[in-house]
């Protein structure tokens, strides 16, 4: 073992092709669940999808759990999900689809999220997944349990089930005079015995327009134990003995241990060192005893370093060595010939875009406590997939799928950083050679450090303009950072669009929105140079180049909003007005920003975004995360890049690598289309990708000044 | 190289045997339970562990307890009044100035000293002193309009 950390190989693919759910049957059973849940009903419906994004699990086909709801005989409702929540709101927008299809309130729905011994594998929290996927699946499972609870009163009375109602989690009949609760029906054992054979066909769940809970701004269920400090996050699991964990970290990447000396550390009182080739980490009876015991063991360490590329010449670095249509999918392609309409136009661009890798960041590092009994472990963990924790830790300590539990409570961010279970098995391996559970807590160094990064990435832009103002060739390269929205949404001529997979010299991986974020950059600033040298006005440009539809719509709707034709042509020294727009994951957003422009810094005064993503589920919800998508955004687009050299991060805190503040945040102008006749998708995502060119396309209005790098460089 | 110390931590006296250096968030997190102060950085520059000493915000991952001794100690689990809020918590809730709401006792806990200083405070003033309160989730619109709400329902309470 060369590295202490899991090496992740390469981008993650995304899966987010919609999909529809085939709810092909039921099961009823009491089994292993009911000892956790309690007495009631549990209730299991089957897709043939759920598993479509699965992680290294052999393929179980049809017979995939896509819902699992438990009715207690106190009359809790459990729901069960694979998902987890991280900040994006799911637990309430979750919860909503349950009560939505049982006919109850939320404040019934007891939501379990990301445990492997109970929740089902509904892939991970990630690709803005859960609201196209996990709330369907949800919902149909939990129309299905009330249509069952349907049948089974029907049958108890004898009286057609058309003539049933549901109303706040009671079954009553037309006429009035029976009524029964979901908790005192499933009480009975002979409803229990004939549900077996009353699995209903198909459901159906409740369309847009009928939409009683879903639809409203449901805040987060668990809100009061977050604001009183009750919450426990996986940082704050404690388990009964247990100790603190801390592992020796390589002093730079690919550092080989080539001896080491123990001694000095396992005097410390209660420390115990274990030692596993270049694993080397150590349990103390608390977390500060930990990290003095690892200090004393790194004074004693000797590394061999390799040599190790510098984020100085980073971007000549990935060209060289990029590869034509690598990567696990090659995305692009082309269109009509480029050469040619490059050779026919008089007027073309040719340009570099520079991507610098960031973290994510989240507040609260990767940890995780692990707690063995006998050869069974369970780990709690902050995971965005739960599947692939499991997996790593049966992997790693060669373990049945059923000898593993991982549990994620409610965690402190992820943005697409915490996919993979380091945190997991690292603890798993300390508590193990420890014999007592240890709670591990990734130090912000170690977080800046050892967690893998956005990509970054080089794009090359070679495109050009007729007379008549028509983008006639459109030539986009992509080195490294990804495929997603690489393909542009404006109507070109010829194009050519290819990405290129190269060897990244950090460890790299999924992020909020990935690659769009970069694709949008690089393709927005390009059309504002092109409208430019056309011309035309920069939204004019792009309305004549692009079909009628939804990006449009938010297009118009950002530029009445934010007065683009009055505040465009009212000019003030140093001041600009900047748009972009795009769409991702089946989601539409427009953002103009207005800039200020002093002693080359950049001031965001003001950001004014539409965003679109069919119904909308949680106004409350969607509405934060547009906000933090866009203040985080603000963060790629004006100060967050690693620095590197010598196999070393060189801004790992904090204080070293800026993020965005209170101060920070301009002025917002928020618009939230409500398309109730499209099917929602996610929105934890999209509202990211127009922020960095808007900003840049405003500055170049202030100063007459193109930045063409991420984050923006005026000098 | 362990030391008795006396301090007071959400009105009781608590007496913490234990290494002077290490810093306050680890004994309230590890020694007495109290898991509602959070890590962030354990620099100093995050704010996600703020506390109050003796009404005054500290991050407490860079204060030794060494240096604590006799102290009054408020956290978030101390700020509520059994099951009944604190206003700015109430705030914070009604809200919902919170996304994974890892951030939120420190921005918490710092908002209780700006009122206690401040308690009309303008936008700018509450700029500079949430300063150095980092949301990764980036909520800070709501988190704003937050600590605005529980300036007035505060401002309101004390006028009564
Ligand atoms: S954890 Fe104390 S300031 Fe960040
Ligand atoms: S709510 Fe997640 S860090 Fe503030």
């Amino acid at each position: 073992m060369t590295s202490p950390v899991r090496p992740f190989d390469g981008i993650e693919e995304e899966r987010y092709e919609l999909f529809e759910m085939n709810t092909s049957r039921f099961e009823l059973s009491r089994r292993e669940f009911l000892s956790i849940l309690g007495p009631g009903l549990l209730i299991l419906t089957y897709g043939s999808t759920a598993l479509a994004q699965r992680f290294g699990r052999g393929d179980r086909g049809d017979d995939s759990v896509s819902a699992r709801l438990h009715i207690g005989q106190d009359g809790t409702i459990t729901v069960m999900t694979g998902k987890v929540e991280v900040g994006q709101g799911s637990r309430a927008e979750l919860t909503q689809a349950a009560a939505e299809e049982l006919k109850v309130d939320p404040s019934h729905i007891r939501l379990i999220m990301g445990d492997t011994a109970l929740t089902p594998d509904d892939g991970g929290t990630y690709g803005s997944q859960s609201t196209p996927r996990t709330v369907p699946a949800i919902r149909r499972g939990a129309a299905a349990a009330r249509d069952i609870l349907i049948d089974a009163a029907s049958r108890m009375w004898g009286i057609d089930s058309e003539r049933i109602q549901v109303v706040e989690g009671v079954l009553k009949d037309s006429s009035g005079e029976k009524s029964i609760r979901y908790a005192e029906l499933v009480d009975r054992p002979e409803v229990v015995e004939n549900l077996q054979s009353s699995v209903p066909s198909g459901v159906e769940v409740k369309p847009v327009s009928e939409w009683e809970v879903m639809g409203t701004s449901l805040p987060r269920p668990n809100g009061k134990d977050i604001v009183m400090g009750n919450h426990r996050y996986p940082s704050d699991i404690v388990r009964p003995n247990m100790g603190y964990g801390k592992v020796l970290r390589p002093p730079a990447y690919d550092a080989t241990l080539k001896s080491i000396d123990s001694s000095e550390a396992e005097k410390m009182e209660g420390v115990t060192v274990i030692r596993d080739g270049d694993f080397v980490g150590c349990v103390a009876p608390n977390s500060f005893r930990a990290a003095k015991a690892v200090e004393a063991l790194a004074k004693t360490a000797e590394w061999e370093i390799p040599d190790h590329p510098s984020s100085k010449n980073l971007y000549s670095y990935l060209k060289d060595r990029a590869r034509e249509g690598g990567g696990r999918r090659s995305r692009g392609g082309e269109n009509g010939s480029v050469e040619e309409g490059l050779a026919s136009a008089a007027k073309t661009i040719e340009a570099e875009f520079e991507i610098a890798y960031i973290q994510h960041a989240p507040l609260e590092p990767r940890a995780a406590v692990a707690e063995w009994e006998g050869d069974r472990v369970t780990v709690w963990t902050g995971s965005q997939v739960p599947t692939r924790v499991h997996h790593e830790l049966c992997d790693a300590f060669d373990l049945e799928p059923d000898q593993a539990r991982v549990i994620i409570p409610d965690t402190g961010g992820g943005f697409g950083g915490k996919h993979t279970g380091e945190a997991a098995v690292e603890s798993a391996r300390l508590a193990r050679a420890a014999g007592k559970p240890v709670s591990l807590r990734w130090t912000r160094e170690e977080e800046f450090t050892w967690a893998y990064f956005r990509p970054a990435g080089l794009i090359e832009v070679h495109a050009a303009v007729d007379d008549a103002g028509k983008v006639v060739a459109w030539d986009f390269a992509n080195y490294n950072s990804g495929g997603s929205a690489i393909d542009t949404p404006y109507r070109v001529a010829s194009r050519r669009t290819r990405f290129l997979s190269t060897d990244s010299p950090l460890r790299q991986g999924s992020y909020r929105a990935l690659a769009s974020t970069a694709n949008t950059f690089a393709r927005e600033v390009a059309m504002d140079e092109l409208a430019e040298l056309a011309g035309v006005d920069p939204v004019a440009f792009r309305w004549n180049h692009l079909e009628d539809g939804r990006l449009k719509n938010v297009l118009e709707s950002v530029v009445g909003k934010f007065n683009w034709d009055r505040r465009r042509h009212e000019r003030k020294p140093n001041r600009g007005m900047g748009m972009a727009c795009g769409t991702e994951k089946g989601s539409f957003v427009a953002a103009c920003a207005e800039v200020t422009v002093e002693h080359d810094k950049i001031h965001v005064e003001r950001i004014c975004q539409a965003f679109e993503c069919g119904a909308i589920q949680n106004p409350l919800n969607l509405r934060m995360q547009v906000e933090g998508c866009i203040v985080m955004g603000l963060g790629g687009a004006l100060f967050e890049a690693m620095e590197f050299a010598n196999g070393r991060i060189k801004n790992a805190s904090f204080g070293s690598y800026r993020v965005p503040r209170m101060s920070d945040v301009p002025e917002l102008d928020i618009h939230l289309l409500d398309r109730k006749d499209l099917p929602s998708v996610g929105a934890g995502e999209t509202p990211i990708i127009a922020v960095a060119p808007a900003i840049a396309n405003a500055v170049y209005d202030a100063v007459g000044k193109r930045c063409r790098s991420l984050p923006l460089k005026l000098t | 190289m362990e030391n008795t110390f006396t301090i007071q931590v959400n009105g009781r006296n608590e007496s913490i045997t234990t290494d002077p250096e290490r810093p306050l968030l680890d004994v309230l997190r590890e020694d007495l339970g109290l898991t509602g102060t959070k890590f962030g950085c354990g620099e100093g520059q995050c704010s996600a562990c703020s506390v109050l000493v003796d009404g005054k915000r500290v991050r407490s991952c860079v204060t030794p307890i060494g240096k604590l001794a006799g102290k009054k100690i408020l956290t978030i689990e101390g700020l509520s009044n059994g099951d009944s809020l604190h206003p700015i918590q109430e705030a914070f809730l009604s809200l919902s100035a919170f996304q994974c709401g890892y951030c939120t006792p420190g921005m918490i806990m710092r908002t209780v000293e700006l009122l206690e200083n401040k308690p009309n405070p303008t936008d700018e003033e509450i700029l500079n002193w949430m300063e150095s309160n980092l949301c990764r989730c980036c909520g800070y619109p709501k988190i704003l309009e937050a600590i605005q709400s529980a300036a007035k329902a505060t401002a309101k309470g004390d006028s009564q």
